[in-house]
């Protein structure tokens, strides 16, 4: 097992990445043979050399996006969100903070609403996410999109990917029982426009509409 | 974010194992405090072991004891029916950190692991002897509106963010660890610990050490609790000051009390013995006022923190208050 080289050095080290593709020829191996299907571990141990060093740089990753099945191949440094924006060409997700701070990058996975910069890629195996672009049913608008436009519930909209999924969200878990209870749980959206009393006033519409979300 | 090898684990022994091979690796649980360090470059490790799937979610009854596993996730905890009929402190205490989105994916462990949000530390750039033991604690003259007032050293002035990690210390939970070495019960007020001359230290946990969960007995506090949080905005924002407070009433009287602090110190602030006091006392603003007094005796406040020198004791008060009035 090849743990010399970079693995010594100090971790806040900037100059990490220069040992980095010496590194993967030698350890790279050791993340496949744990996540990669057989035929994946017979190519690395047969042909350790560098193409077999980069291909390795990627996991495989099979995971259920708006009800498409993907089988892709990610590295484990890629976020959900930017595996959603970049590699699946679903941008309604969108890029705040980047660290968690502002909501704009929520998901659903399973059902629940999560920070999508916040969960790496190869995290989600097996899972299903649903985003913005899941939720209208054809023409047809999800009842909380619709409640958004009909409450005028932004400005610029750049919040307001989140906002929804947030939203749809938070009638699900039963925490939209009042406005101020809809607030406290929608505070993990910010809202730079401050659009923040009609997005209040489109989740207790919904809720008050009884939709099956 | 530099790139890192990925392995995922399905069992604790082979979590222990995996991390013990390779010193540049770290466990990766709900990920919201690590991701956010490692884009930093706050932390660089260079192999993840993804932890997220082990067996060790469960929220059960065991005796006279709470279990609560430690990947449990922040918010089934807090909305776990058990927690809120028994435990009921803890439940706010989570339900007062981050957002819903977060608490969906941080866990019980990650919460107790995470780091200090210092700016020094955040930032590479500056001193932190935390982050680069040596390099100087920035914000001992500097920025230091978020510190410490009780318990710090000039080596290093940050305070633990957790909010769930203060009403642990209260209630007089206990860690379950599993090591290399073997297994281990921890006291929750004896985890984290004083900055000391080791500020890289948060916690007395060894390296290789796995958090499998937490353990609460039984405790008579399942009404009047509360726990206040002062912050500089209403919800999803780190303390400034926080205080549990649960009590034990017989009429009028405090028949016992727990007490512990958040956003002070570099470890939860338990209160033993302003507890202590308040024992046999019976409820009145006058006692509470003077607990508060009695809690910040040894209090050093740095410059731009001072102001907590007078929230700290308010927010007590405002605590025990809050709790006694709960029907
Ligand atoms: C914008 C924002 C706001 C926040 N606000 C608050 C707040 O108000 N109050 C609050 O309390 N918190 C707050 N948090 C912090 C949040 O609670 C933590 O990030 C979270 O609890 C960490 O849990 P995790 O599972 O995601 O940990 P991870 O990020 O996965 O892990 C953190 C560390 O813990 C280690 N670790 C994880 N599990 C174990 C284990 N079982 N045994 C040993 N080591 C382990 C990991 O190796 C890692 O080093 C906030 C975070 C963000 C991003
Ligand atoms: S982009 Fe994810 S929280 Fe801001
Ligand atoms: S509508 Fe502009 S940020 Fe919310």
């Amino acid at each position: 097992m090849a743990t010399k080289g970079p693995h010594n050095e100090d971790p806040n080290d900037k100059a990490l990445n220069k040992g980095r593709r010496e590194f993967l020829k030698h350890s790279s191996l050791l993340t496949a043979l744990a996540v990669a299907p057989p035929h994946l571990v017979k190519a690395a141990e047969s042909a350790l050399d560098e193409k077999a060093a980069v291909y390795f740089e990627q996991v495989p990753l099979s995971l259920e996006v708006n009800g498409v099945h993907h089988k892709l191949s990610v590295e484990p440094r890629v976020t959900l969100l930017d595996l959603l924006r970049e590699q699946l060409a679903l941008p309604g997700t969108k890029k705040g903070c980047d660290h968690g701070q502002c909501g704009a990058c929520t998901v659903h996975v399973n059902g629940r609403r999560v920070l999508s910069c916040m969960s790496l890629a190869v995290m989600q195996e097996g899972k299903k996410v649903t985003t913005i672009e899941g939720l209208a049913n054809g023409d047809q608008l999800h009842p909380m999109q619709e409640a958004f436009i009909k409450h005028d519930g932004f400005q610029c909209g750049y919040c307001t990917p989140g906002q929804i999924m947030s939203g749809i969200a938070c009638i699900r878990e039963g925490h939209a029982n009042s406005d101020e209870e809809v607030r406290e749980y929608m505070s993990g959206n910010i809202c730079r426009c401050g659009a923040y009393p009609n997005i209040v006033k489109a989740i207790a519409d919904v809720k008050k509409g009884g939709h099956k979300l | 974010m530099i790139n890192f090898e990925y392995l995922r684990v399905s069992t604790p022994k082979a979590a222990i194992e995996a991390l013990s091979r390779d010193n540049t690796s770290q466990w990766i649980a709900g990920g919201t405090n690590l991701i956010d360090l490692m884009k930093k470059g706050v932390m660089a490790p260079q192999k993840l072991i993804d932890i997220s799937n082990l067996p060790l979610k469960e929220i059960k009854k065991e005796g006279n004891k709470v279990h609560i596993g430690a990947m449990a996730l922040n918010s089934d905890v807090a909305e776990n029916e058990l927690i809120q009929r028994e435990q009921p402190l803890l439940s706010l205490a989570l339900a007062a950190g981050a957002s819903q989105q977060l608490r969906n994916m941080a866990t019980v462990g990650g919460n107790m692991m995470q780091r200090t949000r210092c700016p020094y530390f955040y930032n590479t750039d500056l001193p932190c002897n935390k982050r680069q033991p040596g390099s100087g604690c920035g914000a001992l003259k500097g920025f230091n509106r978020m510190h410490a007032i009780f318990g710090a050293s000039d080596k290093c002035i940050a305070v633990h963010p957790s909010d769930m990690c203060i009403a642990l210390a209260a209630l007089d939970a206990m860690v379950l660890v599993n090591g290399p070495k073997g297994d281990r019960r921890i006291p929750f007020t004896d985890f984290h610990r004083l900055p000391g001359d080791t500020p890289q230290k948060d916690n007395t946990l060894e390296r290789g050490e796995l958090i499998i969960g937490i353990e609460i007995p039984d405790n008579p506090y399942r009404k009047n609790v509360h726990y206040l949080k002062v912050r500089d905005r209403s919800s999803y924002a780190f303390a400034l000051v926080s205080v549990a407070a649960a009590m034990d009433l017989e009429g009028g009287t405090i028949k016992d009390a727990r007490l512990a602090m958040g956003g002070v110190a570099h470890k939860p602030w338990r209160l033993s013995e302003v507890e202590t006091w308040l024992k046999g006392k019976s409820v009145s603003d006058a006692v509470f006022r003077e607990a508060a007094q009695l809690a910040m005796r040894g209090a050093k406040a740095y410059g731009q923190n001072n102001f907590k020198l007078k929230l700290a004791p308010n927010a007590i008060v405002e605590a025990l208050k809050a709790a006694t009035q709960k029907t």
